[in-house]
């Protein structure tokens, strides 16, 4: 078994956007050139700007987006390549966990309907066998079975997501993604779920892709962590090193926007303030996508693009400016 | 609710359509409405029996010596009056009234069933087929609809009607009967020019629900397009085609009064209100009831479907309140 579940090669999934009846507009590159793996079991976080593509990528994991070009292999198997029935039978062994925990439930539905739907679609077992893993499932999540009969409206947010995550569960699924599952909850309720989550990856050792565009959210519940920019990873590395450490500049400049709990030093350190808006998707600069905005640009950044490249062990960054002999941009 | 019981018996939850329908019960107008209909409907289906049996007087029933019963005004044997042949109003409104509601009812089925299939075709298909269905739709629009009803009318009616309505007439009134595959025609014309709106209500709402998480979700788990269309997609246009199906019933009716108007429509000895009305006004001047009844009864069930529609509307979705 190899120790990689997911592969992702160059990735690319452009939007079409502004196509009238006749004639042509221009696309949205969400996501634009991602080469990832995902390790058997590890939690990989995914941090980035609201808009830079994550959600995008983690759909197009799934192809509930199709991608324009580049290549998904799940377990040694081309995703992309398979018809829409054998993609359908995969779709057992991979899940997604939604933002908006009230969108992404049927609001005609029961509670016991939308986490019985999963199962009635890839087994053919009788209402008293589907019920009684539904009542169990919600007991695995942390729901009452006797509001099995209710209906989305009538629940909290932080319930309404441990349904969601009912219904991921409900095939057994190996491989989640789980699209910023807590942004949308109050403070009080985050740290409940995120534990649920971590308990429930231990006890039926999931693989998760966990997009947030909080890099505080990910952080302890992350073994690994990519950056996004503009539809890139601009940063790939271990959850330590990467806040201990950042080297590629927008990175570094995402971590010193954090505020650090200790006064003392929160009044001292010093803070990277990013110029300019981040540009837009259907029109990204050429060469390193983060030139307009990045305090170290050069002339040659603004033509070569720069490749995921190990700078440190296990530690990749896209910086045309660095390099293993040269890990810190500051002295460059 | 956060600490939850761990054991407790099954709580039955409320469906929105159960909202919905407390919402309803609470609306005055929408109350009145509804019982209105319900009333209108009973007798309109068994008072003509009823007339007929306790008096002998039915619909197209003109006396031996009609000279006598001309025009009479409403007494205890005719309630609403005769007309100017000698038959009675009051029946004559009621087995009406089974026609202006069957036109309503039927024109509104048809315009549902190529309204609601349009609409989620073009929807759901999104894209090239989506801008050409609906640009289709715009030109139709932009015909009088009333042109297309008369010109559908002219071409089939009478005796060019197609050989299945004239088989339907038929069956429900015997050989030959002129009169009623004119009405049957009726339907369908009026039905074939309200699905329109119909179908960029329906086709609006697949747009907005097909991106929604929970369509994702579906897809997620792996359900099939037909799932989709039929468990999540549908039942989620529902309430607003409800609420514009309520709608389209009075509309409808009051075109076939219009219709009937231009002589068009209904052709005695058949009736509807509008019909009637039409024939009212002729002698209104001297014989009052002879509008005031049918018109009263015609306005009362418009009303009614309006109040119901409204209340439907503000029941089954109440973020969009009127302004
Ligand atoms: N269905 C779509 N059609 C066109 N553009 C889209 C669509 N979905 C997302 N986008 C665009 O793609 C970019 C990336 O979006 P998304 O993946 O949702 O970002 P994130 O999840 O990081 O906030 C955004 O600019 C967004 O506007
Ligand atoms: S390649 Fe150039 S613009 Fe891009 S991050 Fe490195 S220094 Fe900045
Ligand atoms: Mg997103």
């Amino acid at each position: 078994m190899s120790e990689d579940l997911i592969k992702i090669r160059d990735l690319k999934v452009h939007y079409r956007t502004g196509r009238r009846l006749f004639g042509s507009g221009s696309d949205v590159r969400a996501v634009d050139g991602v080469s990832l793996d995902i390790r058997r079991g590890e939690t990989l976080g995914l941090v980035g700007e609201s808009g830079c593509g994550k959600s995008t990528l983690g759909r197009a994991i799934l192809r509930l987006t199709e991608p324009t070009s580049g290549s998904i292999s799940y377990d040694g198997e081309d995703l992309l390549s398979l018809s829409g029935g054998e993609m359908r039978r995969r779709r057992k062994r991979l899940q997604m966990i939604f933002q908006d925990p009230y969108a992404s439930l049927d609001p005609r539905m029961t509670v016991g309907q939308i986490i019985a739907e999963p199962i009635r679609t890839f087994e053919s077992v009788s209402r008293r066998d589907a019920e009684s893993r539904v009542t169990r499932l919600m007991e695995t999540v942390g729901l009452s079975p006797k509001f099995i009969r209710r209906y989305p409206h009538e629940f909290s947010g932080g319930q309404r997501q441990r349904i969601g995550i009912a219904r991921a569960l409900a095939v057994e699924p190996e491989f989640l993604v789980a699209d910023e599952p807590i942004s949308a909850l109050d403070v009080s309720i985050q740290a409940q779920i995120l534990n649920l989550l971590q308990d429930l990856r231990a006890e039926q050792r999931l693989t998760y892709l966990f997009i947030s565009h909080d890099l505080r959210a990910v952080r302890h519940i992350s073994d690994r962590i990519a950056v996004m920019y503009l539809g890139r990873v601009v940063e790939l590395a271990d959850a330590r090193d990467l806040y201990d450490d950042p080297l590629m500049p927008y990175t570094q400049a995402l971590i010193s926007a954090l505020p650090v709990p200790d006064p003392k030093v929160e009044a001292r350190r010093e803070r990277i303030t990013l110029k300019g808006e981040i540009p837009s998707p259907l029109d990204p600069p050429e060469g390193c996508h983060f030139h307009t905005r990045c305090p170290y640009a050069v002339e040659s950044c603004k033509r070569s693009t720069p490749q995921l490249v190990e700078i440190k062990p296990r530690h990749f960054a896209a910086c045309s400016r660095i390099g293993p002999g040269t890990p810190d941009i500051r002295s460059v | 609710m956060n600490e939850l019981p761990k054991t407790g018996k099954v709580e039955k939850g409320a469906s929105l359509w159960r909202d919905a329908w407390q919402r309803l019960l609470k609306n005055r107008l929408a109350v009145f409405g509804l019982v209105v209909l319900i009333l209108m409907s009973t007798a309109v289906i068994v008072g003509p029996a009823i007339i007929e049996w306790t008096t002998g007087y039915t619909y197209d029933f003109i006396p031996d010596d009609p000279t006598l019963y001309r025009s009479m005004p409403p007494s205890a044997a005719h309630w609403m009056g005769t007309d100017d042949a000698g038959r009675d109003i009051f029946a004559r409104v009621l087995q009406g009234g089974r026609i202006s509601l069957l036109v309503g009812i039927i024109s509104t089925a048809v315009s549902l069933i190529v309204g609601v299939t349009y609409g989620s075709i073009a929807g759901y298909l999104g894209g090239r087929i989506d801008n050409v269905m609906m640009r289709i739709v715009d030109i139709l629009y932009a015909i009088p609809y009333i042109l297309i009803v008369i010109v559908l009318l002219a071409v089939f009616g009478s005796s060019n009607s197609p050989a299945w309505i004239k088989w339907l007439a038929a069956t429900v009134g015997g050989e030959g009967n002129q009169g009623l595959s004119q009405i049957i025609l009726l339907f369908f014309a009026l039905g074939l020019v309200s699905w329109l709106t119909m179908a960029r209500v329906v086709r609006g709402q697949v747009l907005s629900l097909k991106n929604q998480d929970f369509i994702l979700a579906a897809r997620a788990t792996g359900v099939r397009v037909p799932g989709i269309i039929f468990r999540h997609i549908i039942p989620n246009t529902l309430g607003p085609v409800i609420v514009y199906a309520t709608l389209t019933v009075p509309s409808v009716m009051l075109t076939e009064a219009f219709l009937s108007y231009l002589g068009l429509g209904v052709q005695p000895p058949y009736a509807s209100w509008g019909s009637l009305a039409n024939d009212g006004i002729k002698n209104l001047a001297i014989y009052p009831w002879q509008l005031i009844f049918p018109g009263l009864t015609m306005a009362l069930t418009l009303f009614s479907l309006n109040f119901l529609g409204d209340g439907l509307r503000d029941a089954l979705d109440p973020q969009t309140r009127k302004f």
